[in-house]
């Protein structure tokens, strides 16, 4: 079907060598802005991934997808805060605090479609924007300073710039082998077939709803994860991480980089971050340049980047 | 009689919302457009109205100039950056009016700069009136008075005359009303205008007793969309009634929750909870809507 | 003389998406003339209607209405010219009464002198003017099919389309429909039938154009129609 070296495998291989590099670039120029950008990029790539899961896969546009670094980086935050920096304690914890809320909005939200959808995913994300800006306890609107990274034991010094990029790239890697594997399951093919005729695949027997359900809930426990990372590359949580803005951002790198592509997320991110630099550095009010592009793309460029080397290869 | 207090509130606050959400609901129902960018016209409706009072120096001409300008502004959007958007996966509604947020707070940080404005009350709305016994402020009553004026205006619009004929008939079966000789087009920018100017005149009237900052837009957009789903996406009754129902349950829940909350509660403990579920009785509530009747209160016949 | 006629259609070629449905399609239609077009379903009749308005975007040909090309014009452009149309499936405004289905879109473009107007079309259709305050969807279909002609007549058109009028309606609705386009054609209307019912076309119509994988196969007038049963036989599955 494909030569062994296509334009997009070529591209993808391209770019995850440099990943892999980064840091001895950094480390040799000396340049840690870099690094801790390319983190920051690499945590959302992963939080991006798994929202492709439900919307790029599955044409689920949930609004509210940024509910779930916050609740993930909350989880540390807090647990912090009460004195338990295991990591073991705080990661679980994460994980579960968001598979419990993914389960609870997905319930009530997968029962609509369309754009009831969306608000409803975008107006329970509000909700716990607004619980986390009531925390007092916890910083409230002004946020919760993390004193310390979540400890573990001594395997990992996440305190270590290097280390900790190290560890959120291997979790990125193994978040897209895990995409991947996912989507060419039983499971992917119902996620998918959902999508574009749901009545066909309920005809067929598949009790449509519980896998939407299920892909709902990994797709936030997947989000929780990149939030618990979010938290300690940070040190710092706040309600501002998941305010529905942050959501839009998530949404638009899935588009981005191409939908229902595997490495579409990390080229949105990638994409995203660093347009956000770069026009930042031309002028303070990039976001003017941002915003009509954005509606730009979405009038000419619907198949993103994955879709444009998609194109290279073809033509 | 701090109830009928409250209870004033909450309906004034219920009407502008009203205001935001006839016009989402106007565009949604019928040119199945989601606009996020709704609330940035609010913005712009307040931030117009600041200048423009500042520069008369009467609030009358002022608010006037911002409604036309707002107007002006919508037509404008709609025709240059919206009209692509027709026929399109609300997806790309969603990410293209998402952007076009980004580039207003941005256009407003840069020509009014960061920090907000302030719009003074005129003395002659600075007074309070008495109300049942109650002293109420009277530029509250004023907000109260042009919402149900315009109610009655919209209802009168879409009920009664030719243009709210071809508004509905628009919405059930747009290709029909083309065939008929319907120009679809300019019905679709009048009907942006109208939406547009609502939400400046909700953005305008609040500015004096609320905020005219950046942002400000979002944060009742989505109040607004929770209003139009609970009352029925199309359906400018059922925005009418969410909309007060909701105003009522928020500015209610607010103002009575923490001492409900201290008769089981300790006082710190009331008031913690207190805040952080005031904020979640609007979605509690439409969780509550959707599980019942998913259409809606007033679900909207047609397509 | 090709600019006699008030419709005129020049091989015209229409595709949905990739698939074509009209190959070099022709007909025309003179002031005062009652044409048919039939065929079997799929060949590409409404594909024409659809065309003709311009809701359906065609890729090659000419329509010329009154002399003026008319093929690349939105659909209201092509109704305000003067062509009114009665949709298959009748597609009334379900959300508006039926006075509204007929005031809404009522227009005299033409300044015609004695036009259609809402007491004209009740008293040809007396059954709407009991139901006028209904809602459209509470009507019977029969109703429903004269609320559309009744719709399209108030925009005083000079050539009335109908596509399907009398599809699943009962034969005493039928019949109702039948006299009124006869009294539409005597009072000067022009009209572009589809329809499946042979003989009652043959009865109203002066010609009749027979159309099959998007092309006309066969052109004629009533008396050679019924004729040619061959014809009948092998293009219309009677």
């Amino acid at each position: 079907m494909k030569a062994a070296l296509d334009a997009r495998t070529l591209f993808v291989a391209i770019v995850v060598a440099g990943l892999l590099l980064l840091p001895v670039y950094t480390g040799a120029r000396g340049d840690q802005f870099v690094l801790t950008l390319f983190t920051r990029i690499v945590i959302l790539a992963i939080a991006a991934t798994s929202l492709n899961l439900i919307l790029g896969y599955g044409g689920m546009v949930s609004f509210g997808h940024a509910a779930y670094l916050g609740i993930g980086a909350y989880a540390v935050g807090i647990l912090a805060e009460e004195g338990i920096g295991s990591g073991f304690v705080q990661l679980p914890f994460a994980l579960a605090l968001s598979a419990l809320f993914a389960l609870i909005v997905g319930a009530l939200s997968l029962r609509t479609r369309g754009v009831y959808f969306i608000m409803i995913t975008l107006a329970f994300a509000q909700m716990v924007y607004y619980v986390a800006a009531g925390l007092d306890r916890y910083g409230g609107d002004d946020g919760l300073t993390i004193y310390a990274r979540s400890g573990f034991a001594g395997l990992i010094n996440l305190s270590n710039p290097t280390q900790f990029y190290y560890l959120c790239l291997a979790l990125l890697l193994a978040s897209i082998a895990f995409m991947w594997r996912l989507i060419n399951s039983r499971f992917g093919m119902v996620i998918c077939g959902s999508r574009s005729n749901d009545r066909r695949m309920q005809a067929i027997g598949f009790p449509t709803f519980r896998y939407r359900l299920a892909a709902f809930v990994i797709a936030g426990v997947w989000c929780g994860l990149a939030g618990a990372l979010l938290a300690n590359h940070t040190d710092f949580v706040s309600p501002a991480m998941m305010y529905w803005t942050r959501s839009g951002d998530l949404i638009v790198m899935v588009v981005f980089g191409g939908m229902g592509s595997l490495f579409g997320p990390l080229f949105g991110a990638i994409s995203l971050l660093v347009l956000e630099e770069g026009l930042s550095r031309v002028t303070e009010y990039w976001q003017i340049i941002l915003g009509p592009l954005l509606l730009l793309i979405v009038l000419f460029a619907r198949g993103g980047i994955d879709g444009l080397i998609g194109r290279l290869r073809r033509g | 009689m701090l109830l009928l207090e409250q209870c004033l509130n909450g309906l004034q606050f219920g009407l502008l919302l009203f205001l935001l959400a006839a016009g989402l609901t106007l565009v949604f129902g019928i040119m199945d457009l989601v606009n996020l960018a709704h609330g940035s016209l609010y913005m712009m409706g307040a931030y117009f109205a600041a200048t423009f009072v500042a520069w008369t120096g009467s609030f009358f001409a002022g608010a006037l100039l911002a409604l036309a300008a707002t107007l002006l502004l919508g037509v404008v959007l709609e025709m240059i950056a919206l009209r692509p958007l027709y026929g399109r996966d609300h997806l790309d509604h969603v990410l293209g009016t998402f952007g076009l947020i980004l580039f207003f707070n941005e256009l407003v940080r840069l020509v009014w700069g960061p920090a907000g404005l302030s719009l003074p009350l005129p003395p002659a709305l600075n007074a309070a009136i008495d109300v049942f016994g109650i002293y109420y402020p009277a530029y509250r009553l004023l907000i109260i008075l042009v919402s149900l004026v315009v109610a009655l205006f919209l209802y009168l619009l879409v009920m009664k005359t030719r243009l709210g004929m071809l508004i509905r008939a628009g919405a059930s079966n747009r290709d029909m009303a083309g065939a008929l000789g319907v120009d679809i087009k300019l019905l679709f920018t009048l009907v942006f205008g109208l939406g547009a100017a609502l939400a400046g005149l909700a953005g305008l009237m609040q500015a004096p007793i609320l905020t005219v900052q950046i942002g400000m837009g979002e944060n009742i957009l989505i109040l607004a969309f929770v209003v139009i789903v609970i009352g029925g996406i199309g359906s400018i009754r059922g925005a009418l009634v969410a909309a007060i129902f909701v105003g009522l349950v928020d500015t209610l829940g607010r103002a009575f929750l923490p001492d409900l909350l201290r008769l089981v509660l300790s006082v710190s403990a009331a008031s913690t909870v207190a805040r952080a579920m005031s904020s979640m009785l609007i979605y509690l509530l439409m969780a509550i809507v959707l599980a019942i009747r998913p259409q809606g209160l007033f679900p909207v016949v047609g397509r | 003389m090709a600019d006699a006629n008030l419709l005129e259609l020049e091989n015209v070629e229409t595709c949905y998406g990739l698939s074509q449905v009209l190959f070099g399609l022709s007909l025309s239609i003179a002031p005062g003339e009652v044409v048919t077009l039939m065929g079997r379903n799929g060949m590409g009749k409404t594909t024409t209607v659809r065309s003709i308005l311009g809701l359906t975007r065609t890729r090659a040909g000419s329509i010329r209405f009154e002399g003026r090309e008319i093929r690349a014009l939105p659909a209201y452009r092509v109704a305000k010219l003067g062509i009114g149309l009665v949709p298959e499936g009748r597609q009334i405004f379900p959300n508006l009464t039926v006075r509204e289905n007929l005031v809404a879109t009522a227009a005299n473009r033409a300044g015609a002198a004695d036009p259609w107007t809402l007491r004209r079309v009740l008293q040809l259709f007396p059954r709407l003017a009991e139901r006028g305050e209904s809602m459209g969807t509470q009507l019977s279909g029969g109703e429903q099919q004269m609320l559309a002609v009744g719709r399209a007549l108030m925009t005083n058109p000079k050539l009335l389309i109908l596509d399907e009028a009398t599809e699943g309606l009962a034969p005493l609705m039928r019949a109702e429909i039948w006299r009124c386009l006869a009294g539409l054609k005597a009072a000067g209307l022009s009209i572009l039938l589809i329809d499946k019912n042979v003989e009652a076309l043959t009865r109203i119509a002066d010609r009749h154009y027979v159309i099959e994988k998007g092309q006309v196969v066969w052109t004629g007038t009533s008396p050679q129609l019924a004729a040619a049963s061959g014809i009948q036989h092998r293009y219309l599955s009677i």
